[in-house]
């Protein structure tokens, strides 16, 4: 995990080759939370805000052990409340650190028109590249996960970087760092799905969680986030996790097979028209045009020539 | 009826008012902003298009604003030209000739007044382009005001919005199509706002009709 991790991979709306491309072996990184043993603390929301430097807003009590209804363009890391009543009449409080997920096929990627906009680096990093980003937003809309967050001051959008800062220089991100009971996990893709299955294994044969399981949906070619969730069949409990996340299909349809299709068509609509041209030529032809105005001197010279004949003659 | 104060010295008619020139040019000049930088932001290939406006935070910054110009415009447009732009029982006979006017065979056209139905159905199509334009355009200027609950409209949005702009860059490039290189004299009527006698019998021989009439004094 050091500098050779942060070779860019995939670039949005760039033209040609990713620049190093496929010139090394991969090495995909992964956060794992653990969210059985997840106690709420905010500390990793507090460690987030130190280590990007992020400015302090205003929380919103609501009453629950969550600090504000949903994460903003400063606030990339925010824990989860559910208060969830179980079939038993026995209390669960459900507590997910929600964050970017670092999808492997990011939806946020794939909706930007801006050249280099969004990156994501061979380690699997998705990260926003401000300096080229436009603030048009396609980025809200192409992500599944209400993840990334327009600033109006800059007119940029922002998210958690999973701090590709620190991975690059071979630290665990900040909010990993800052966890007390061990519940986030950071390391390569593999050995996180491997911790995060043995830990299922154990959730469902000794804890009483039949279906415990990790969360990594495939919809989105897995996440570079990955959770354990007491109940892997109802992620939507922990938050509004959606089950089966999607880049959105108008997304898909938007950048696939409208953009060639309309390409076709603006390309074709061009060369028809010229070839129309060099066929048919303009409406009005210099023949016809010549024939009128000699049709017109004629008659002009006709009728002055019986008025003369009328004058000379009368 | 004739309509005498079209007739000009020269054999020229006037075709377009003053307020009807500038308003074609406003929408002409704000559409073309909107479609260049409209496709920068469409193909990666033509991202290089928003670098020469500006740069592309001002390209996206701007676009929304053209587009309340011509929207405007287009909203002007219809305020002084749909009652002429109904479809009449004559267009009809036109649509089943349009392969003669495609080939430049007009003098096997039934003849038009002011405009042909081509020209009421790019009207027709830039207005309704202009409404779906608007209404998606609005939802892409303020995407982080779209509750995360109402992204539908964010999703309808990215697809609505192309789909309107390819239809209006089709009848873009057939209005440029006719009017500079089909059509003779029909640049500068949008331009100068008088054509030929020749031009007006050619094409809009109901409309030369009208505006000659039984005028005591018909263009020489």
């Amino acid at each position: 995990m050091s500098q050779e991790t942060m070779r860019i991979q995939k670039m949005s709306a760039h033209a040609g080759a990713i620049p190093g491309e496929d010139t090394q072996r991969t090495y995909v990184v992964s956060k794992l939370i653990d969210t059985t043993t997840c106690i709420g603390c905010k500390a990793c929301e507090v460690a987030c805000m130190e280590w990007n430097d992020l400015p302090f807003g205003e929380t919103v009590f609501d009453n629950t052990y969550q600090t504000m209804p949903e994460t903003r363009w400063n606030y990339w890391n925010l824990i989860l409340f559910n208060e969830h009543e179980r079939e038993d009449g026995s209390l669960q409080w459900l507590m997910r650190k929600n964050q970017c997920m670092h999808c492997a096929d990011p939806g946020c990627l794939a909706a930007c028109p801006s050249d280099g906009a969004i990156i994501q680096y061979a380690n699997g990093i998705v990260d926003f590249q401000q300096a080229n980003c436009i603030g048009c937003g396609y980025c809200i809309t192409g992500c599944p996960f209400n993840i990334p967050k327009f600033n109006p001051q800059t007119k940029r959008v922002y998210k958690c970087t999973l701090c590709a800062d620190r991975v690059g220089e071979g630290l665990e991100p900040a909010c990993i760092k800052a966890c007390p009971t061990g519940c986030l996990h950071f390391g390569s893709k593999d050995d996180m799905k491997d911790l995060a299955e043995k830990r299922a294994t154990q959730l469902r044969d000794h804890y009483n969680f039949p279906n415990a399981g990790v969360y990594d949906p495939a919809g989105v070619g897995g996440t570079g986030v990955m959770y354990i969730l007491h109940d892997a069949t109802k992620p939507e409990l922990y938050g509004g996790l959606p089950k089966d996340p999607q880049i959105p299909l108008m997304v898909k349809l938007w950048k696939g097979p409208i953009k060639w299709l309309g390409n076709i068509a603006m390309i074709g609509g061009l060369i028809g028209l010229f070839i129309h041209y060099l066929r048919f030529g303009p409406k009005d032809r210099e023949d016809q045009d010549i024939r009128e105005q000699i049709a017109l001197a004629q008659e002009k010279a006709a009728k002055a020539a019986k008025e003369k004949n009328e004058e000379e003659h009368p | 009826m004739s309509q005498p104060d079209l007739l000009l010295p020269h054999g020229r008619i006037l075709r377009y008012h003053f307020h009807e020139r500038l308003t074609h040019w406003v929408a002409a000049g704000s559409f073309i902003y909107l479609m260049l930088t409209g496709l920068a932001f469409w193909s990666p290939w033509l991202f290089w298009l928003a670098l020469v406006f500006g740069g592309p935070q001002i390209s996206r910054t701007l676009h929304p604003w053209a587009g309340l110009v011509f929207f405007f415009a287009v909203s002007y447009m219809y305020a002084m030209w749909s009652a002429q732009m109904y479809s009449t029982e004559n267009d009809k006979e036109w649509w089943k000739n349009i392969e003669h006017y495609t080939k430049n065979e007009d003098d096997r056209m039934p003849p038009v007044g002011r405009y042909n139905p081509g020209q009421k159905l790019l009207f027709w199509g830039f207005v309704f382009c202009g409404l779906l334009l608007l209404a998606s355009g609005v939802v892409l200027w303020f995407p982080e005001y779209i509750p995360w609950n109402l992204r539908l409209l964010r999703y309808a949005a990215v697809i609505v919005h192309p789909g309107a702009a390819l239809l209006s860059i089709g009848l873009f490039m057939i209005h440029i199509y006719m009017s500079v290189f089909a059509e003779r004299g029909a640049f500068g009527s949008v331009i100068r706002g008088d054509v030929s006698v020749e031009f007006a019998k050619r094409y809009h021989p109901i409309w030369y009709k009208e505006v000659v009439g039984d005028s005591t004094n018909p263009p020489k």
